[in-house]
């Protein structure tokens, strides 16, 4: 029992082994982590509302092309995507990025994390009553207005937390980046660890970077937590008195069933 | 609570709105049967009757937040029901107010006045605030601009939605059953802002059960029972001497 305990702390715990892993992946890994990250979830929420919104037509033409981008690419296996998109589209002879493995990188995350985001913001949009959009259509405000002003407004606060659990899943799936090759200086994260694990046949490096993951996504839920609750809420000069909250609870009720 | 006469009150009073031959359908079910009905410019209609008679179908008509399968719509001149009409200018023109309020939830009551001003009526930011500031006062919310609905109670939210309708200056305004979603205790405060207004001669269409409301305010109530218009008449007559023997069973039922 002790020895067990004493095997699983040296694999996985080797103080020595995190201790020197944890420079280079705070110098090197940290940075291009972020850099992926921010870059894939901008394409990632900017695909995703076009396409949610494309799912919302009453247009066949517009409804159908989004349901399969979302299908195809939430049931292929990631990997599959980060290489059609990473190796194929230079394949193709479509060099956006030049050399650059971070463009396409960001770009193969991004567009499959946009897939999933699609779902996220068409429930979240057609969780808003249709009681403010026709307040709103009743005050003469356009159909696009109305989307623009009233129901993008509701929606978006009420995807907040489970578009939070699709950011960790971005931050996370950074790591994919090395199946298109990386030099050393553009290692993320998880690619240090592994590499440095591999040299000393031991898994604690990984740990060393699933502790640098745990301090970049857990403090981003509870910023992103408090942020969701000010929107709600108001600033807090303005006390909630003989307040009715059955709207607010409804609101936090939609948004957490779209984590499940 | 005082309401007083609004420093904005409608330029234009008096636009008559006119139902003519209006049918409606929800799948196999016809809600409005051949529906006539003159709504005087100027004047007060209640529309009463059993839940599912078709009265907030008929209202809502009138700005095609319903469209009837067949007849027309007149407000004033405009033939709302025209294909080729500007539904949104026609909106414009008419005020609504909802029975569960239908405030933007994360817009301060300021705010939620504000946005149809600037976008619709494309008032300048500064120009807009002071108008729904006013709006504010004279439903008497003065002081809880900045508040959101969920800070406010039923009756001030209901308040809001008023006022925010007011603001846009309409021709004519709509109640949908405003008062049937507050507590007893906040149910006054409403219907006195809606007494005020028609008494300052607003063209109202009130889908209400407030039968004394409609007594005292109304300058004519309408009796709708399955999508049927049954009965028409000036509140006394309509309240004192009914004819048909399904008004005096609602009327007998209710009051």
């Amino acid at each position: 029992m002790f020895e067990g305990l004493q095997r699983v702390w040296e694999t996985f715990f080797n103080l020595d082994l995190i201790g020197q892993t944890l420079p280079t992946l705070l110098r090197v890994g940290l940075l291009n982590t972020l850099l992926l990250a921010v870059l894939a979830s901008v394409i990632g929420v900017v695909v995703g509302v076009v396409i949610a919104a494309g799912l919302m037509s009453s247009k066949v033409a517009v409804r159908l092309p989004c349901r399969v981008y979302v299908d195809v690419l939430r049931g292929l296996p990631h990997i599959l995507t980060v290489y059609l998109v990473g190796q194929g589209l230079p394949l193709a002879g479509i060099t956006l990025f030049g050399e650059s493995t971070y463009g396409y990188a960001a770009l193969a995350i991004g567009l499959l994390e946009g897939a999933y985001m699609a779902e996220i913001f068409r429930a979240g949009f057609q969780s808003v009553e249709k009681g403010q959009t026709e307040a709103a259509r009743s005050l003469g405000l356009s159909h696009l207005e109305t989307l623009r002003f009233v129901v993008f407004p509701t929606g978006a606060r009420r995807v907040l937390p489970p578009l939070t659990g699709q950011f960790i899943l971005v931050i996370k799936g950074t790591a994919l980046v090395y199946l298109l090759g990386l030099t050393a200086g553009q290692r993320e994260m998880f690619a240090i660890a592994q590499d440095t694990a591999i040299v000393n046949a031991s898994l604690s490096p990984l740990v060393a970077a699933g502790l640098l993951f745990l301090a970049i996504t857990v403090p981003m839920t509870y910023a992103v937590n408090a942020w969701e609750r000010r929107l709600r809420d108001g600033r807090k000069d303005a006390p909630a008195d003989s307040a009715t909250d059955s709207a607010t609870d409804r609101d936090r009720a939609l948004a957490h069933q779209g984590t499940g | 609570m005082t309401a007083q006469t609004t420093s904005q009150a409608p330029a234009t009073h008096g636009t008559p709105v006119t139902f003519d031959h209006v049918n409606k359908r929800f799948g196999r079910t016809q809600v409005l049967h051949d529906i006539c009905l003159e709504v005087p410019g100027g004047q007060t209609t209640c529309i009463v009757g059993p839940s599912g008679s078709g009265k907030s179908t008929l209202l809502r008509c009138t700005n095609r937040l319903e469209e009837p399968d067949e007849g027309r719509v007149f407000l004033g001149d405009t033939d709302v029901t025209d294909g080729s009409a500007d539904i949104d200018a026609v909106r414009a023109r008419v005020g609504m107010v909802f029975q569960t309020f239908n405030l933007f939830p994360y817009r301060t009551a300021l705010d939620n006045i504000t946005l149809a001003l600037r976008r619709v009526r494309k008032l300048p930011a500064e120009e807009a605030a002071e108008r729904a500031r006013a709006q504010l006062a004279s439903v008497g919310l003065a002081g809880l601009e900045h508040r959101r609905p969920a800070q406010l109670s039923g009756g001030q939210q209901q308040r809001v939605a008023i006022a925010r309708a007011l603001a846009m200056e309409p021709e004519v305004m709509l109640f949908d059953e405003a008062t049937s979603a507050l507590d007893p205790e906040l149910v006054k405060g409403v219907l006195s802002i809606m007494r005020d207004l028609a008494g300052q001669g607003m063209t109202m269409i009130v889908v209400t059960h407030e039968m004394r409301f409609a007594q005292e305010a109304a300058g004519q109530v309408v009796f709708l029972d399955h999508g049927r218009l049954i009965e028409k008449a000036a509140p006394d007559k309509f309240f004192g001497a009914p004819e048909s023997p399904r008004l005096q069973a609602f009327l007998s039922a209710v009051t």
